[in-house]
């Protein structure tokens, strides 16, 4: 019994973290209605800030005082960051802010490496709560009841914050209309950097408050956003209290999973999650979101099908990347397969992305889910490759139809909190499920038969399936599904009205984006010849995100070009610099805000300023005598 | 009369939010291609009435009956089923299809094949589509993007989607809003039109009472929930209560309908 109790109060001792990091996600996502990935990445700095300012200063107020003004230091690189990033992004599509905050992640995952190095850091302990206190038996350390303590507290002066301060009302009112507090004659600019301080600060305190209890290292930002976002879910965003509840629940669901599923013990977090979403889709204490601001796109330019003179383009364009092993080596080769596979791999996200408006940040899941199939198959079943290639994406497929019937039970930014934390379940199932999946060791020896084995014929293979990949997309796009798909994400209240089920259109095409994502997987299981977690990661997620972007969203194969160019840029990247995520996360930044058109997407806007500069004069004068005809 | 047959039929719908009884207790029924006009000041309950029986809102009680079919608890889509179309006060289109697209996108859902894979939209029912925008007057602008059309252009974009399905009653919520007076006229009376020749069932709301007036064949007049009047545009105007409560008292009638009304 005295176990179980410890067992509940270091729950809760480790719910206090979480919710510092929630409620400032929550707090910052109310006012200015971005959710700040890079909130996981101003946990960590505050970890790495304080494990510095205490192991400099000496004595208890060295420590305590440490822990704050580390707090406070990060939230002055984030009022930098509000102020020079997010000031120009708080108009843009959801999905952009969403990825420019990310971006941020992964240059400060580097930044840290370069600047602590990439080993774990062990802070000092607590004076004052170095020592345990005996509960019939079992030690609990007087750190955690500090921590148990301190929430509570936090919660109680957030409160009295904004219920009692002037400041508090203005976040307020402006949670409920930023236009109208801007009306008002408000400051809109530094009450959103103010609000974006105070986030940054209770996340940096969060990370802060960790050094005595976990060391520091530069992972932590990935591990606390899934908790966060699950947190928040659970918890409704934009709601304090709600985050308090639902981090206290997580923790206490991960204390005591570990005991019931010793092995994979975030199911048992993943089946509340589920079905808090079925019951309550915008959290326990969340309100549900009054009809979710479309965000406008950047054109209205309607798709249509190639001009037969542009198929033909794209077929020579096929036969001259077919032609590549006339004249390229071995290495030339596999690098040619690989950007194959991630062209299918970017055009399945893509086909979700642009098409369905679902912007996944898990789609790694289903990627790495086909490549697990295969190797399941052919090492373990003993299957031939033609059998493996074809029935192992199906595990995609099953995986996709899942989650996916969850994930579009929401929209915007719950569905890409909720893909993400997908993604890293099955991260973790796969890590950690160790006489199945192999954990870190991954599954090794998933060699292509004879056929297949030289890098010329598998090059022919990938492009051969990429060919076909992007061409069903293609057809599926400009299909009656294609257009539901479609009507579904220009306005959810009119395809309703016309007999379109929303739900399972967009769950369909989520399948049809996993199993092709899965095909990709099967393909890499076999040209790396072994699968590892890494296969289903969150790096592979946002490598996917950033081809569709660079490519450009609202183009219909832009990811095609996009995967290329990415791919070539960052396996030339990785040959010439060790910082490759700082580089990564910098362009995905500059293209979000210099470029957010995508090479595609400027290319056809080129092209359509040239064309309609010839007949512009003429169409543009009949279409207004037309209208005054109407009018008359 | 009595041989036309009754498309819609309401009785005793009520909807509360809190303690505001936003609908209380309204009846009333409708018949092929008959053209209710459903009034009242702001606030009234008009468009309450209207997503109760489009489905988007379920009322605390009371029942609809739609072509037979009780439709309490149905969704939107499957009032649509029944053959509903729907216009909305603020047009709700789809801004990245061009305005043929638009009605396609109607008409496929009409033709169940949403879950078709394969097929070409473009070609899918492209002459009935040409054939419901000229109807509306919108054959011209077929090939533009929809996300370019001026508002009154949206409005009768609209109808056209609203058509697609066959329908054989039309919930048009304030058809006319935002657009010019020559617009309006032209707008309902095409509607009108459409719904003779059809004998589609029409019920709209509506501010401009012009519009009201020229194009209704019955009018019901709501206030705070509740229905105060029904009858002919003629009887609706000359009924002192309507006149006190909704039309306002500063306003002066011809010297006919008063005394059609002191009578």
């Amino acid at each position: 019994m005295a176990f179980y109790f410890v067992q509940f109060l270091t729950g809760l001792a480790s719910a206090a973290s979480l919710f510092l990091v929630a409620s400032g996600l929550s707090i910052i996502f109310g006012v200015t209605r971005i959710v700040n990935f890079a909130h996981g990445a101003f946990y960590m700095l505050g970890a790495y800030v304080a494990f510095t300012l205490t192991e400099r200063l000496s004595g208890a107020l060295g420590f305590w005082g440490g822990i704050v003004v580390a707090a406070l230091v990060v939230a002055v690189v984030g009022v930098i960051v509000e102020m020079v990033l997010l000031r120009r992004i708080y108009h843009a599509p959801e999905l952009f802010q969403l990825l420019a905050t990310f971006g941020l992640t992964l240059m400060v995952e580097d930044l840290v490496v370069l600047i602590w190095g990439p080993d774990d850091l062990l802070g000092r302990r607590a004076p004052g709560f170095k020592g345990a206190v005996d509960f019939f038996g079992q030690n609990i350390p007087t750190y955690d009841l500090f921590l148990i303590g301190l929430s509570p507290v936090v919660l109680g002066v957030l409160w009295l914050l904004f219920q009692r301060t002037r400041w508090g009302v203005l976040v307020r009112a402006a949670t409920q209309d930023r236009d109208m507090v801007a009306a008002l004659g408000v400051n809109q600019k530094w009450l959103f950097t103010s609000v974006f301080a105070l986030g940054v600060f209770l996340a940096a305190l969060g990370g802060a408050l960790q050094i005595p209890r976990d060391a520091v290292h530069h992972a932590l930002d990935l591990r606390i956003i899934v908790d966060v976002f699950v947190v928040v879910v659970i918890g409704g965003l934009g709601s304090i209290i709600g985050a308090f509840v639902a981090a206290v629940l997580v923790s206490e669901l991960n204390a005591f999973g570990i005991l019931i599923f010793p092995k994979i013990s975030i199911i048992l977090v993943f089946l509340v999650m589920a079905v808090v979403l079925i019951v309550r889709p915008w959290g326990l204490f969340g309100k549900p979101e009054a009809a979710a601001r479309r965000t406008p796109g950047l054109t209205v330019n309607p798709w249509r099908p190639l001009t037969s003179n542009e198929r033909w383009l794209a077929m020579a364009g096929l036969a001259v990347a077919a032609m590549l092993p006339l004249f390229a080596g071995n290495y030339a080769l596999t690098v040619g397969s690989e950007i194959a596979i991630f062209v299918i791999f970017a055009a399945s996200l893509h086909f979700l992305m642009s098409v369905g408006g679902l912007a996944s940040f898990g789609h790694a899941a289903y990627f790495g889910l086909g490549a697990y199939g295969v190797a399941f198959l052919a090492k373990m079943a003993g299957l031939p490759m033609v059998v493996s290639l074809l029935v192992g994406p199906l595990l995609g497929l099953v995986g996709a139809a899942i989650f996916g019937f969850f994930a579009v039970q929401l929209s915007g930014v719950y569905f890409a909190m909720l893909t993400l934390a997908f993604a890293q379940i099955v991260w973790s199932i796969a890590f950690q499920w160790v006489t199945v999946t192999g954990g870190d060791n991954g599954i090794l020896g998933v060699w292509p038969e004879k056929w297949a084995a030289g890098p010329a014929s598998f090059y022919w293979l990938s492009l051969g399936v990429a060919a076909i990949a992007v061409a069903i997309l293609r057809v599926i796009v400009f299909s009656p599904f294609g257009f539901a798909l479609r009507a579904t994400r220009d306005s959810l209240l009119r395809s309703e009205a016309i007999g379109i089920n929303g739900k399972r259109v967009q769950w369909t095409a989520f399948v049809i984006a996993g199993t092709v994502a899965g095909f990709a997987g099967a393909l890499f299981a076999y040209l790396k010849g072994s699968v590892f977690p890494d296969s289903l990661g969150i790096s592979l997620s946002v490598d996917a995100l950033v081809m569709v972007l660079l490519g450009g969203v609202e183009t219909v194969s832009g990811a095609v070009v996009g995967a290329i160019v990415f791919k070539a840029l960052n396996i030339w990247l990785v040959s010439q610099t060790d910082l490759s995520k700082l580089v990564l996360g910098g362009f995905v930044v500059l293209i979000v805000v210099a470029f957010p058109k995508g090479i595609v997407g400027v290319l056809e806007t080129i092209r359509n300023r040239r064309k309609s500069s010839t007949s512009e004069s003429s169409s543009k004068s009949s279409l207004a005598t037309s209208r005054i005809e109407t009018a008359e | 009369m009595s041989m036309v047959p009754t498309l819609l039929s309401v009785e005793n719908l009520s909807k509360s939010y809190g303690g505001v009884h936003a609908v209380r207790s309204v009846s009333f029924a409708l018949r092929a291609g008959e053209i209710l006009a459903l009034i009242g000041p702001n606030g009234a309950g008009k468009s309450t009435c209207f997503d109760m029986l489009n489905g988007q809102n379920t009322p605390d009680s009371g029942r609809i009956n739609l072509l037979g079919e009780d439709t309490v608890g149905k969704k939107p889509r499957q009032v649509w089923r029944l053959g509903v179309g729907r216009t909305f006060q603020i047009t709700a289109t789809f801004p990245t299809m061009t305005v043929r697209e638009n009605v396609q996108v109607a008409l496929v859902s009409y033709g169940r094949q949403l879950f078709n894979l394969w097929g070409s939209t473009a070609r899918y029912a492209r002459e009935e589509a040409g054939r419901l925008l000229d109807l509306v007057g919108m054959g011209a602008y077929a090939g533009r993007p929809c996300g370019e059309l001026a508002y009154g252009d949206l409005k009768r974009l609209e109808l056209a989607i609203a058509l697609a399905n066959q329908p054989k009653l039309l919930l048009m919520d304030e058809p006319t809003a935002g657009m010019a007076p020559r617009e309006r006229i032209e707008l309902m009376r095409l509607t009108a039109q459409i719904a003779r020749e059809k004998s589609i069932g029409v019920l709209f709301t509506e501010h401009d009472m012009d519009v009201v007036f020229e194009h209704a064949d019955r009018i019901l007049v709501l206030n705070r929930g509740s229905l105060i009047a029904e009858g002919t545009p003629e009887q609706v105007r000359g009924n002192p209560q309507v006149r006190a409560i909704y039309l306002g008292e500063g306003l002066v009638y011809d010297s006919r309908h008063r005394e059609g009304a002191g009578a």
